[in-house]
């Protein structure tokens, strides 16, 4: 997926929002995925006790993430499960191919995984000979498509039945064009059962990792991921380092919390707990094991106080689908793997602020993400930090890219609203020069783009203050 | 808390500056109930602009302002939901671990946002004086999520026998103004006032009510933009044009 130099984020912007389709789509299926949640979490104290446990359980298990992260080697390793450490995307790469190659494949079927869209795995498996097929029915559908996800949780989450009908027609060979949803989700699992029998290394993702049982739990509805992590003879599985709890009691709860938030679902129709390869005697699974566990920048996002909340995510989606900017304009239109308000603070800081830090202007600070996540992120606070990072002076560079949008202009207009903020005179005389303007202020700036959509604002003759003093309010 | 005889009135700087009528329907309305109201000429804005846009210091300068101003143990009454949970809720956070932590915490403790305080604290019964109108209700994401006021809003304006309030169908939906964000990314803002428009105009109401003037700034401009002759209104100035009628 595109980043850095050819990120054109108000370019992308535009395009979306002038695609009646993706927003039509966009709406009915957040309006689906809106209504189930509050279906399934209708109790709203037990529903608020919840997140605060999802938080708590979270936060403990960052408070000492390295000790934890030690513990799940040492336990998935006598489980017989090789773990693998990488601090960058493209280590992370190298160990998969590595493995990959080891058993001589020249493809691996996938389950969804985040973190491996993170590592552009796919692309670089490509570039290496080596085919990776997703499996997961939505990402089935963009791949073929050359698409990237555009929602966490719902990647096709963008098109529709007609278009996916569109793209089986056109991308599969001998496929007859039917937008019947049965039919065409026989299509794809006639495709992808040839492949699960035939392949030798499955790829997944990781939705926690248990550090007290060295137990990886994966949740999916489509059975495709039980098929990539028991069908071949070698299971990779991926993960950001932040997904480690610390015991198997964290996970109902959070499990509660996820599928709920996800998809409005009490419990997924699969629930894979991988907790060794096969044994002897046992007929069937993986005879090889590996966790890949990512770092890619969580290190650095950890030790921030404040910052670090970023990492509580579990990838539920549902503050994509509350949020009112992320509606209008789509996954895509984000530029990276990340959209919607964790992309907003999680990008930036992956990034740098001076190739990302577009997206955190990118927010009203509504606060409805912030209503409904699961593990209570401050995600409003959190753009505030990002947005005042990228103003920050001096040494003290907690993002990478700090600083980077310092300018004199906006430096010289807040210094100024200061003043007119702080001295009485300065404020009566603002006032009464907007007052003289009522609505013929000139359409420079920001007005500009304000008056793109509204008409001017007009500035009563009369300010309040003046008002209030005519009228006899006291003062005191 | 017994009612207060005496209550500081925070105006804010939208309402200073462009909506004086609701500023002084509001404190009306505070005066009706035999409580008097204080406006400190000092006062300026909460600094919420500047904290959004990620101008801490100079935020932090001007919201220290407003403290020293606001000094003495009245309430403080504010016709806005955004700019009551930056004062309530956002400066104990930006003065934690600082000397104005404390009086940060006394100041934010005081903060009522006005519909609330109408409600909870003076237990205002009206009398509706008014012809049979047509409204409909946007409830401010700040007023909602931060001051939890949107019932005390609604249930003022249930008070009102002939006023028939229809609900938008994303009554809770941001209306796209965000401060600075309607300047910084003014095409997604533009779509979600847009949308708030088109709700609005589904609701066949004549009066689209709010508590919060940012929000009226916003979708009144695009109405006015649109040609449509809907009037946006803060519940303060609704409330006293059908309680008193004699406006000054």
């Amino acid at each position: 997926m595109a980043t850095a130099p050819s990120f054109d984020f108000d370019g992308n912007v535009d395009r979306a929002l002038a695609d009646g389709q993706l927003r039509t789509n966009l709406r009915r299926a957040m309006d689906i995925l809106v209504e189930k949640r509050r279906a399934v979490f209708d109790d709203t104290e037990n529903l608020q006790a919840l997140r605060s446990a999802g938080n708590a359980i979270k936060r403990r298990a960052l408070s000492k993430l390295p000790q934890l992260l030690e513990k799940l080697e040492k336990n998935c390793e006598k489980n017989g499960i090789r773990v693998h450490w990488a601090e960058e995307t493209q280590e992370a790469n190298r160990i998969v191919l590595d493995i990959v190659r080891s058993h001589g494949v020249a493809e691996v079927v996938k389950g969804k995984s985040m973190v491996s869209e993170e590592m552009h795995l796919n692309r670089y498996l490509a570039d290496h000979d080596v085919e990776a097929l997703e499996t997961d029915l939505g990402e089935f559908i963009i791949q073929l498509n050359g698409e990237t996800p555009s929602h966490i949780i719902v990647p096709a989450i963008h098109k529709n039945k007609d278009e996916v009908a569109d793209i089986f027609h056109e991308k599969i060979p001998d496929t007859p064009y039917t937008e019947d949803v049965e039919a065409l989700t026989a299509i794809a699992r006639k495709v992808l059962r040839k492949r699960f029998a035939a392949a030798k290394v499955g790829v997944s993702g990781v939705n926690f990792a248990v550090a007290e049982t060295g137990t990886l739990l994966l949740v999916e509805n489509e059975g495709n991921g039980r098929m990539c992590t028991t069908a071949p003879d070698v299971h990779v599985a991926v993960m950001g380092l932040e997904k480690v709890v610390e015991k198997l009691s964290d996970v109902p709860p959070l499990l509660r919390l996820l599928t709920g938030s996800a998809t409005g679902q009490l419990i997924t129709t699969y629930v894979n707990m991988i907790t060794s390869p096969r044994k002897e005697a046992e007929k069937d699974g993986p005879k090889e094991v590996h966790l890949v566990i990512l770092d890619n920048g969580r290190s650095r996002i950890l030790a921030d106080p404040e910052l670090r909340q970023t990492l509580l995510c579990i990838r539920c989606g549902t503050c994509l689908n509350h949020c009112p900017v992320y509606l209008r304009i789509g996954g895509h239109a984000y530029g990276h793997v990340y959209p919607g308000p964790i992309g907003k603070i999680l990008t930036p800081q992956m990034e740098g602020l001076d190739r990302a830090g577009v997206l955190a202007l990118a927010s009203s600070l509504c606060g409805a993400c912030a209503e409904v996540c699961p593990v209570k992120i401050p995600i409003p606070s959190l753009i505030r930090r990002l947005r005042a990072e990228s103003y920050a002076g001096g040494d003290k560079k907690a993002v990478p890219g700090g600083g980077c949008s310092r300018n004199l202009t906006e430096t010289m207009i807040w210094k100024g609203w200061e003043l007119v903020n702080l001295m009485p005179t300065a404020n009566r005389l603002s006032l009464k020069a907007a007052g003289l303007l009522g609505g013929r202020a000139p359409k420079i700036g920001p007005l500009r783009k304000w008056t793109c959509t509204r008409t001017s604002p007009v500035f009563a003759r009369e300010s309040l203050h003046e008002r209030t003093k005519k009228e006899g309010v006291k003062d005191e | 808390m017994r009612k207060p005889d005496k209550v500081y009135f925070f105006g804010t700087c939208l309402i200073d500056m462009a909506f004086p009528e609701a500023g002084m329907a509001a404190i009306r309305l505070i005066q009706k109930e035999g409580v008097e109201v204080i406006f400190p000429r000092q006062q300026s804005c909460c600094g919420q602009p500047a904290y959004n846009s990620g101008f801490m210091e100079e935020a932090a300068a001007v919201a220290r302002k407003q403290i020293r101003v606001f000094e003495r143990p009245y309430p403080i009454v504010v016709p806005s939901g955004s700019c009551a949970g930056m004062m309530k809720l956002h400066y104990p956070e930006m003065f934690a671990g600082t000397s104005m932590a404390s009086a940060a915490h006394h100041f934010a403790e005081r903060v009522f946002e006005w519909s609330s305080f109408l409600v909870r604290m003076l237990q205002v019964r009206y009398r509706d004086l008014g012809a049979p109108v047509k409204a409909t209700w946007h409830s401010s994401c700040h007023a909602m999520r931060e001051m939890g006021a949107v019932t005390d809003a609604k249930s003022l304006i249930g008070q009102f026998e002939n006023v028939e309030l229809v609900p938008l169908q994303r009554e809770e939906e941001c209306c796209g103004f965000g401060g600075t964000f309607s300047v910084k990314q003014p095409a997604i803002s533009a779509a979600m006032v847009n949308d708030k428009i088109d709700d609005i105009v589904n609701t066949g109401a004549s009066t689209v009510l709010a508590g919060d003037c940012g929000c009226l700034l916003n979708i009144n401009g695009a109405m006015a933009h649109r040609g449509l002759a809907i009037e946006g209104k803060h519940l303060a100035e609704f409330i006293w044009e059908r309680t008193d009628g004699n406006r000054t």
